[in-house]
């Protein structure tokens, strides 16, 4: 008989599409943002395709711009700044305070619906022509000149925004107010540390995009000439608007991702990590810091320079935080006791990956260098390597960590360790030579390109399609583990922390009484002692 | 505990649990203790969700101001570019109006206030649902105003857009400080006009003897919203309406 | 496709030199960090990797000694790379005295030039070697930026305003010109080339083609045919300021301010006439916005720099052109 769980407890579509569990908004979420992943897959695979040869000879100039702006916009808004937090963080947040649901129940499955309404505004602006601003759209050429949907598209952007801040609302008020007793802030997983931090910088940067996006649409509509140089009208204006976002965005990506590396390197070396509270405190100051960068976007765009040196210095100083976790991340390693499996392997791909992207920022912070490499394949190159090789990398980490207590089953981990193989050799492949091609001058969001730039964008092909074959591997061992895996124990993994304590899968409304907690972070013990060192 | 699994991981070593009380985590079937009909089943207790509804709210509320904070940046940018065009739009908005309706809102806010002490003190719902209906009155009052303000705009060309028309000496500025004006004075009224429907849903709670000195939080929470509403008025009316000095032409 | 592949670009400018300079450091420090973390992990792992099931690790909180040196080391080394990048952008942007002076206008999709003695050029530039050049940018339509990867110079171009762009070229030769600012449809068309000449071909060239009137001539013309003669005259009947030696020098307005008479307030001057009014006159110029295309407004600017400039005061910012209300 089996046992009564979140998955099993309550059937049909209805007890899906109104429940309130967590537990289950994180698995509605799963879905929706595996299916975007998929759409803003499939664009990044038709410009890839485009870019093997160096004519325009596979699309049309117009619809390669479509596709590349409906990439940045799927994968940004629809991908990665959900992806960890509204099913990662939606699911383990309550359980790691110890608490049997967020704050705010209903308001997070709202979310998730406004969520989906966003979205199918920008599928329709794609399906009924699409967008060919670029991600980005910038002014004038957005409100005045553009041959598209724009503001269905913006309108898109401007709902599924208030996704993101009704979910990092109800992150603060669950952290704040919802921690079992005994759970002191510093006996916190750092997980739950770094989802606070992007959830301060989902509350307080969201809104302007929204306002801005708002704009853009307003101006399109109806002539208002807030960016139109004709009237005075500043289109830098938009830019600082949009970036003052759009720059700590790029934090609520990679922050939650960190979080789940912190959880991994912890269970997979059965090690506490190295530096708690430098790495807890590491997060919030990414945050705090990363909201005064923005202008390190504009800096060609001819902002006086003395701004435009605050800006690059605070980009300087915003990456040592991002450095001190990568040392205490191997400091853990240090003595412990590694396993390799994969959610390590990721983890470990994380890292190196990360470091190198995050250090290519760097070359983009010294404004002398930006003034080359700006608007270049080398951009293209920075981010993707924080985004997917960070990013995603730690998404798909923590779905291999933590999938066993979300489904109650376990996948198969030669599958696993073969996929994360092709996925970090397929993005190596991809997007190492778009630094050289970026240096040498190749131009982002170009659909043709000087013959000489043909190999190393022949080289990126083939990596993406690798890296595809990588990410579409997971999809299938994933889905048959539900059907015809091993079921999972509480802690297959043998690590420590409040949810592997509970059912794999959780019962729905995790704890009968709220736990006390007596001890924090994760003091591994060897079986044959009580506490201390193995 | 006793693992139904454990069987099939053999080695994997345990480690010892985290919590002090093990009847947390055993599976179990649901307890129910009593509590307050309006203790929602997350919560431990009403002191609980009370904070939990209050922070919640706050934050939303800062929210807020990076949403309207977008558009008072772009104020900022274009009458430091263009003081003397801002000064010269800026004429043409009614004080006498301007002024009314930071009174109504004010006073307003008194009423909500009174609302929520009504609640708090759990006075007769005819009391709360009278301090919520003034409240009510004086924010459609408040958008009565407005709406005349706008068909006044529109008559006299001075709408952005294809029919804009700018006698004065500034007219590029001009049409930039209305397209200002109408956005912030727009996304305003739209709050005020969310907050109504708001104010409905309590006044409806309230006439169904919702609330007492035990639970009125639905209530404060309102009330922080329209306050929150009112200041970002108070902003808006000296910033629109009195630039350059009305009185000393 | 492997028989021109270059992996890294030439150097064609004195700028060129001083911003691979930063890169090689950059990449240097990058190579040192990634490769050092990357051996440490793996090394690291292999050597403490789980020997037996029940194994955990030596449970170690941390340590502040390490925690403030790996803090500090990378301070001062992202402090370095700091300085040395916003010198190479502060020269970057100021350009020398003497400079040689061309125009450029961006629209969808090409790139036209202007040289001061007439010669015109789409989506072509060509320059002497050894010269400084300086180019003022501005749009007819939307964002571009001008971008000469061999001289390691981009700028963005933008509608309203005016950009400035300098390098002197050290290498003759054929360097691409790229559109590097999303405008559109054939954005990735928006390219062409810069040809850097010897100085005595270039005069050559200069000298060879359809004798075309200068910008400043052509601003004359202009000048008559809008008939801003009217008021910028002269005599008694002036009732606007005089233009003769004004270009660069410092003008009072109206309420006390004072502003640089370069080639940003010009064009403002035209397009926007009431917003800097001159001490002394009245507010009675009409706008001339969208009557005048860019390319005409870079021609009345050349005009009234040709009716006499004075030094411009020693550049403290001074030398590019601010945009309306921006910092």
């Amino acid at each position: 008989m089996e046992t009564l769980n979140y998955l099993n407890n309550g059937h049909g579509l209805k007890s899906w599409l109104l429940t309130k569990d967590h537990k289950r908004i994180a698995v509605l979420y799963l879905v929706s943002i595996t299916l975007f992943f998929v759409i803003g897959g499939f664009f990044a695979m038709l410009v890839r395709l485009e870019l093997l040869t160096p004519a325009g000879d596979l699309l049309t100039s117009e619809t390669y711009n479509k596709m590349f702006t409906m990439h940045g916009v799927v994968m940004v808004f629809f991908f990665l700044i959900p992806s960890i937090p509204a099913t990662l963080g939606n699911f383990l947040i309550p359980i790691m305070v110890g608490a049997k649901d967020l704050a705010f129940p209903r308001i997070n499955l709202l979310s998730w619906y406004i969520y989906v309404l966003g979205g199918i505004f920008t599928l329709v602006a794609a399906l009924s022509g699409g967008v060919d601003t670029g991600w980005t759209f910038y002014t004038p050429y957005s409100t005045a000149a553009a041959n598209g949907h724009v503001i269905t598209a913006a309108l898109g952007v401007f709902i599924t925004g208030f996704s993101s801040i009704l979910t990092g609302l109800n992150f603060i008020v669950t952290i704040h107010r919802m921690r079992a007793p005994g759970l002191t802030w510093f006996r916190l997983p750092l997980f739950v540390w770094s989802h606070y931090a992007t959830s301060l910088i989902m509350v307080l940067g969201t809104p302007v995009i929204a306002i801005t996006v708002l704009l853009v649409a307003a101006e399109r509509a109806l002539h208002l000439g807030i960016f139109d140089p004709s009237l005075g009208g500043d289109p830098v204006l938009f830019q600082h608007l949009f970036w003052f976002y759009s720059h700590p965005a790029v934090y609520i990506m990679i922050l939650p991702a960190m979080g789940v590396i912190s959880e991994i390197v912890q269970a997979f070396a059965r090690k506490n990590i190295f530096g708690y509270s430098f790495v807890a405190f590491s997060s919030l100051a990414i945050a705090i810091i990363g909201f005064l960068v923005w202008g390190h976007h504009i800096f060609v765009a001819g902002q006086s320079v003395y701004a435009g040196m605050v800006f690059s210095f605070l980009s300087f100083v915003v990456a040592i935080p991002s450095a001190i976790k990568v040392f205490n991340w191997t400091a853990t390693i240090y003595k412990g006791s590694v396993s390799f499996d994969s959610p390590m392997l990721y983890a470990f791909g994380f890292i190196g990956l990360f470091t190198i992207g995050g250090l290519t920022g760097l070359f983009l912070a010294a404004m002398g260098l930006d003034i080359h490499v700006h608007d270049t394949y080398f951009v293209v190159a920075h981010f993707h390597y924080i985004m997917v090789g960070g990013a995603i990398m730690g998404y798909l980490g923590g779905l291999h960590y933590w999938w066993p207590k979300i489904s109650g089953r376990i996948y198969s981990e030669p599958w696993a360790k073969f996929s994360a193989l092709l996925v970090f050799t397929g993005f190596n492949l991809t997007f190492f030579p778009q630094f050289i091609a970026g240096y040498l001058g190749m131009p982002r969001r170009y659909h043709a390109y000087p013959p000489e730039f043909q190999v190393l964008n022949v080289a990126s092909t083939l990596g993406a399609s690798i890296l595809a074959v990588g990410y579409v591997i997971p999809l299938i061992y994933f889905t048959y583990s539900l059907v015809a895996g091993e079921k999972s124990v509480n802690d297959p993994w043998g690590a420590r922390g409040l949810e592997w304590e509970i059912p794999s899968p959780p019962p729905t409304e995790n704890f009968t009484v709220s736990p006390v907690v007596t001890e924090g972070t994760h003091q591994y013990v060897h079986p044959s002692q009580e506490v201390g060192l193995a | 505990m006793p693992d139904p699994h454990a069987e099939h991981f053999p080695g994997r070593i345990h480690q010892p649990p985290l919590v002090a009380n093990l009847e947390a985590i055993q599976p179990h079937d649901q307890i129910e203790l009593p509590h307050h009909p309006k203790l929602q089943h997350h919560f431990d207790d009403m002191a609980q969700q009370i904070e939990a509804s209050t922070l919640g709210m706050w934050v939303f509320l800062v929210t807020e101001i990076m949403f309207f904070g977008g558009l008072f940046a772009a104020y900022l940018v274009y009458r430091h570019a263009n003081p003397e065009g801002f000064a010269e739009a800026s004429h043409h908005l009614n004080v006498t109006w301007g002024a009314v309706n930071t009174i109504v809102l004010i006073v307003s806010s008194l009423t909500m206030a009174l609302a929520v002490r009504s609640a708090q003190i759990s006075a007769p719902p005819k009391t709360q649902v009278a301090w919520i209906g003034a409240t009510m009155l004086l924010g459609a009052t408040f958008l009565g105003v407005k709406a005349i303000e706008y068909a006044d705009k529109f008559a006299h060309h001075l709408v952005p857009g294809p029919n804009f028309r700018w006698e004065g000496k500034h007219p590029a500025p001009a049409e930039i400080f209305y397209s200002l004006y109408f956005c912030m004075t727009g996304l305003h009224a739209l709050h005020m006009i969310i907050g109504l429907g708001i104010m409905t849903v309590i006044g409806i709670m309230a006439l169904r003897r919702t609330f007492d000195a035990d639970y009125y939080t639905p209530v404060e929470i309102a009330g922080l919203y329209w306050h929150f509403v009112d200041i970002v008025w108070i902003f808006l009316f000296p910033l629109l309406y009195l630039i350059g000095g009305h009185f000393t032409e | 496709m492997f028989t021109n592949f270059p992996l890294f670009p030439q150097e064609a400018s004195t700028q060129a030199a001083q911003v691979d300079g930063i890169y090689f450091f950059m990449v240097a420090v990058a190579a040192f960090f990634s490769l050092l973390i990357a051996g440490v992990l793996v090394i690291t792992a292999i050597r403490f990797r789980r020997r037996h099931e029940d194994e955990v690790g030596v449970q170690i909180h941390g340590s502040l000694a390490l925690e403030l040196l790996w803090t500090v080391i990378p301070f001062f080394i992202t402090m370095v790379m700091f300085g040395w990048g916003a010198k190479v952008f502060f020269d970057a942007y100021r350009p020398p005295k003497g400079a040689m002076e061309i125009y450029i206008v961006g629209k969808q999709w090409m790139w036209k030039a202007q040289h001061m003695d007439g010669q015109r050029e789409i989506n072509e530039l060509h320059v002497p070697v050894g010269r400084a050049v300086k180019l003022t940018m501005g749009s007819e339509d939307v964002l571009h930026s001008f971008y000469i990867p061999a001289f390691r110079v981009k700028a963005d171009v933008i509608p309203g305003r005016y950009n400035v762009l300098w390098f002197t070229p050290t290498k003759p030769g054929r360097y691409h010109l790229f559109c590097a600012e999303y405008c559109g449809t054939r954005h990735s068309g928006m390219i062409g080339w810069v040809e850097v000449m010897e100085q005595n071909d270039f005069q050559a060239w200069l000298s060879g083609g359809r004798a075309a009137d200068s910008p400043a001539a052509a601003g004359e013309k202009l000048f008559q045919d809008l008939v801003c003669i009217s008021c910028h005259r002269d005599d008694a009947q002036a009732r606007a300021p005089q233009l003769k030696g004004l270009f660069g020098h410092t003008v009072q307005l109206q309420g006390g301010a004072t502003v640089v008479a370069d080639e940003a307030y010009v064009r403002e001057s035209i397009v926007n006439p009431q917003a800097k009014v001159v001490a002394g006159f009245q507010p009675i110029m009409p706008t001339f916005q969208g009557l005048v295309t860019e390319e005409q407004l870079l021609q009345l600017i050349a005009y009234v720099r040709s009716l006499g400039e004075v030094a411009p005061p020693a550049p403290a910012g001074a030398a590019a052109p601010q945009g309306p209300g921006k910092d």
